[in-house]
């Protein structure tokens, strides 16, 4: 017998086996995530269960929506024909028959393409803001776009908006000029005298004098014309937009060593973070008469505009005074140390840091502004809430609620969770470049 | 050879002012400060024209006058006889309640979302992400509208409680949901419920009086005494035990149909409910991410460190996890509760009779008197929430790391 043939141990290998059915695919995955534990398997139910008995009650509500009707009672008699009595059915018509007043407020039928063109222009301009690799030349054309949205939605000639625009090119100019003449300091007073002056003196007889050269004009539209998801969007766009660098300089104020500036900011930031945004909107539409002088009157869109600005600025300052407290006390030395001025360091090394890190927290500060449009109804403007309600009011409507609350609430929802998921991203993106 | 040491002499010029960094910080504060008396004196010489305008005064005699209105949701007593201050108490105070009910619905909606979405199970954690993010992205008003349609609209009428109705009462007919509101039973405080009451307040005196104990104990001996057992058991024999010898001091009324409505017990209105729930929903959302970020701050090391210990996974999470967290999730919690109350303001929607609505609302339609009611419907928000951030602030510095 040779040895060869004695073997205690299998020579051949075994060809790989699948693995036992439990461990593959579905079967596995479901094993694991869903019925892992008993805890679990009783969650997995729980939730099961809810989704399907929600499903089940709106399911057929949706299927059945009823998207041509002139009224609630229309919308009625042809679920009765068709579905038979009391089936459930969402009537959508409201939709479909009342959606330009929900968008656009009772802004003149003709002009609707313009908060549409508006809209896009403003799109257009954010870009290179938002995204970073876009070439920079394009942020002229952002500065610009405020001429042309201004215009596109309030109307009249361009040249009036345009005109206030060149008061901070005449700012900027002046700046350089005196700057480069005498001191810094002078230059920056040159800078804000000069605007001040080209407003009070000469904006009216610019405008008019261009207009009369090449007149370009829309017809005028009035600011109570506006509504719906239109005026949302501009009362947040307008927010987002002053209150930005508004709330950088509360911010600046809060950290400056400067014991008057520090405490005036603190003092501004506490208050108005302190009380409700609708007790400032209230405040807006009671008592801003009181403090101004005797007989003036202004627009309340511009009134609220106003408070939404100083309202969001307060809390961006925070946001951005966590930016600047997060960088190391190193930068500042480091800037010092180069022999920059306040501003110098401040624009050049501190601030563009600083703002990068509190990217996430303004957005989320822009939404929750955006969010808190919707309380202006209350003082009386008509936001997408407040039409809701003039529909209701209305005979053909009466009692329609969810198809409203619906639609209302999907296009908040598409607006604001956008914003979300661009904060998410700009977050991820700074967590890579900063690894 | 001698090196003369020429000391400049110490002359102030004007300039100095503007160029000098010693002398221009002081210059800008001094200018700042003018510019902002002379705006300051400039709205207020503006306020004080209008008013003569108007032919107002500033003053707040409005408070002891009567308030002629009722408020349908209060707290303590108050009739329509009561003075505007009362009425403006009464807000405050149902402003309060919905604040602390909110709170605290938010905040167990909150933590179990919270650990819920962090679950590995797949089905649950997608729900509870369609959760906080349905509720974050809708404004909160629309929210509170919804809920009170809801309520209103989609509920039972009581008529439908009748025999042979479609609706029908809860937890052995002692809650009725209908479209006027919750029914609650209301408990009656007979003799002897001091004593009850005072039973019930020693007995969680104790709790927190052994916890302290059981703390200090493992600290030194490492001995771990039942905590959990002997709270419950501290937090409910004494109490029902005081109860039935006592005789049973507190009773409960149940409402009862009778007419068009319900009788006896406690109504929750709709009001109430509405502006309770979207505010516990919508927070709790808010919240739900916080706790979840707060668990997830604390890193994996932590957790392997501590079964390496051979810590079980309770002890893991209340000894290692859970006091790590909570460093993170305290303070925008604090700061979510304060925006709840801000946001409670929004009892405009639905008529719930909040300060807002008494002291900010028909007391200043009633009196005229705007600027004194929205001077002082801004001091109580404010004060509220110099309060609470106070608060925070002593506790992050309690719970700061120490470190060097």
């Amino acid at each position: 017998m040779s040895k060869a043939n004695l073997s205690y141990v299998r020579t051949e290998m075994l060809g790989p086996q699948d693995p036992p059915l439990g461990q593959t695919g579905v079967i596995r995955w479901v094993r694991e995530n869903l019925f892992s534990s008993w805890l679990n398997a009783i969650l997995t139910l729980l939730s099961l269960w809810f989704v399907w008995s929600v499903l089940s009650h709106l399911y057929p509500w949706f299927a059945n929506s009823i998207w041509s009707a002139g009224s609630l009672s229309e919308c009625r008699e042809i679920r009765n024909t068709t579905l038979g009595e009391g089936a459930s059915a969402a009537c959508f018509a409201v939709i479909s028959d009342r959606w330009e007043q929900l968008l656009f407020g009772f802004y003149p039928r003709e002009g609707y393409w313009r908060p549409v063109l508006a809209l896009a222009v403003f799109l257009l301009s954010i870009l290179p803001v938002l995204f970073t690799h876009l070439p920079r030349k394009l942020l002229i054309g952002s500065i610009a776009s405020p001429i042309f949205l201004f215009w596109l939605l309030w109307g009249g000639s361009i040249w009036a908006p345009a005109s206030v625009m060149f008061g901070f090119v005449a700012g900027f100019v002046a700046y350089r000029v005196v700057a480069a003449a005498s001191s810094n300091l002078l230059g920056l007073l040159a800078a804000i005298a000069a605007p001040l002056l080209y407003w009070f003196l000469l904006t009216g007889l610019v405008a008019d004098a261009l207009n009369s050269v090449v007149p370009i004009e829309l017809p005028k539209v009035q600011s109570k014309e506006f509504g719906g998801f239109t005026l949302s969007v501009i009362i947040g766009i307008a927010g987002i937009a002053f209150s930005l660098p508004l709330g950088i300089l509360l911010a600046l104020g809060r950290q400056s060593n400067l014991f008057f500036i520090n405490k005036v900011s603190v003092a501004f930031i506490e208050v108005i973070r302190g009380v409700p945004l609708i007790v400032w909107l209230f405040t807006a539409s009671l008592l801003l008469n009181y403090f101004l002088p005797p007989g003036t009157n202004f627009d309340l869109m511009l009134r609220v505009i106003i408070m939404v600005t100083l309202f969001s600025a307060a809390y961006i300052a925070e946001v951005v005074r966590g930016g600047l407290a997060a960088l190391p006390k190193g930068q500042y030395e480091a800037a010092d140390a180069l022999g920059l001025d306040y501003w110098l360091s401040m624009r050049l090394i501190i601030l563009p840091q600083a703002l990068k890190i509190s990217i996430p927290g303004i957005v989320n500060t822009f939404i929750g502004l955006f969010k808190d449009t919707t309380l202006v109804v209350f003082i009386g403007l008509l936001d997408p809430i407040g039409l809701s309600n003039a529909i209701r009011a209305s005979t053909d409507w009466q009692g329609v609620y969810w198809e409203l609350f619906i639609f209302i609430g999907l296009m908040f929802f598409i607006f604001c969770f956008s914003m979300g998921r661009y904060s998410l991203y700009l977050e991820k993106k700074l967590q890579r470049e900063h690894r | 050879m001698t090196i003369s040491v020429d000391t400049p002499k110490e002359t102030f010029r004007l300039s100095q002012l503007l160029y000098d960094t010693r002398y221009r910080s002081l210059t800008i504060q001094v200018i700042a400060f003018i510019l902002l008396m002379l705006s300051l004196s400039w709205l207020v010489s503006n306020t004080v024209q209008n008013l003569q305008d108007l032919g107002k005064d500033f003053n707040f005699g409005f408070l002891s006058q009567p308030a002629g209105y009722d408020i349908n949701q209060r707290i303590i007593d108050y009739t329509s006889q009561s003075s505007h201050g009362r009425a403006a108490m009464v807000g405050i105070l149902n402003t309060l309640l919905v604040a602390f009910l909110g709170c605290t619905v938010a905040t167990v909606i909150g933590v179990l979302v919270g650990v819920l979405r962090l679950s590995k199970n797949w089905v649950v954690s997608r729900l509870m992400a369609v959760y906080v993010e349905g509720f974050r992205n809708v404004p909160l008003l629309l929210w509170i509208i919804m809920i009170f349609a809801i309520m209103s609209e989609a509920m039972p009428q009581p008529r439908d409680f009748r025999e042979g109705g479609t609706a029908s009462m809860l937890l052995g007919d002692s809650m009725a949901i209908t479209n006027r509101g919750i029914f609650i039973p209301k408990p009656i405080w007979h003799d002897g419920s001091t004593i009850l009451g005072a039973v019930f307040l020693l007995s969680l005196v104790g709790i927190w009086a052994f916890r302290r104990y059981a703390h200090k104990r493992q600290e030194q001996t490492g001995d771990i005494l039942p905590v959990l057992w002997v709270s419950l058991g501290l937090f409910f024999v004494p109490t029902i035990l005081f109860y039935f010898l006592l005789g049973r001091p507190v009773t409960l009324e149940y409402p009862e149909l009778g007419g068009f409505n319900f009788q006896g017990g406690i109504q929750v209105r709709n009001s109430l409910i509405a502006l309770w729930f979207a505010l516990s929903l919508y927070t709790g959302a808010f919240i739900a991410e916080i706790v979840r970020s707060g668990i997830l701050a604390v890193s994996k090391g932590q957790t392997e460190a501590a079964f390496a210990l051979g810590l079980r996974p309770n002890r893991t999470m209340n000894l290692v996890i859970l006091p790590q967290a909570m460093r993170v999730i305290i303070p925008p919690l604090i700061s979510q509760y304060l925006n709840l109350t801000k946001n409670s303001s929004l009892a405009i929607a639905v008529g719930y009779m909040d300060v807002r609505a008494t002291l900010g609302g028909i007391t200043i339609n009633q009196t005229g008197r705007e600027l004194e009611g929205m001077l002082l419907l801004g001091l109580f928000y404010l004060t509220a929430s110099l309060v609470i951030s106070s608060v925070m602030n002593v506790y992050n510095n309690r719970m700061k790391l120490k470190e060097r």
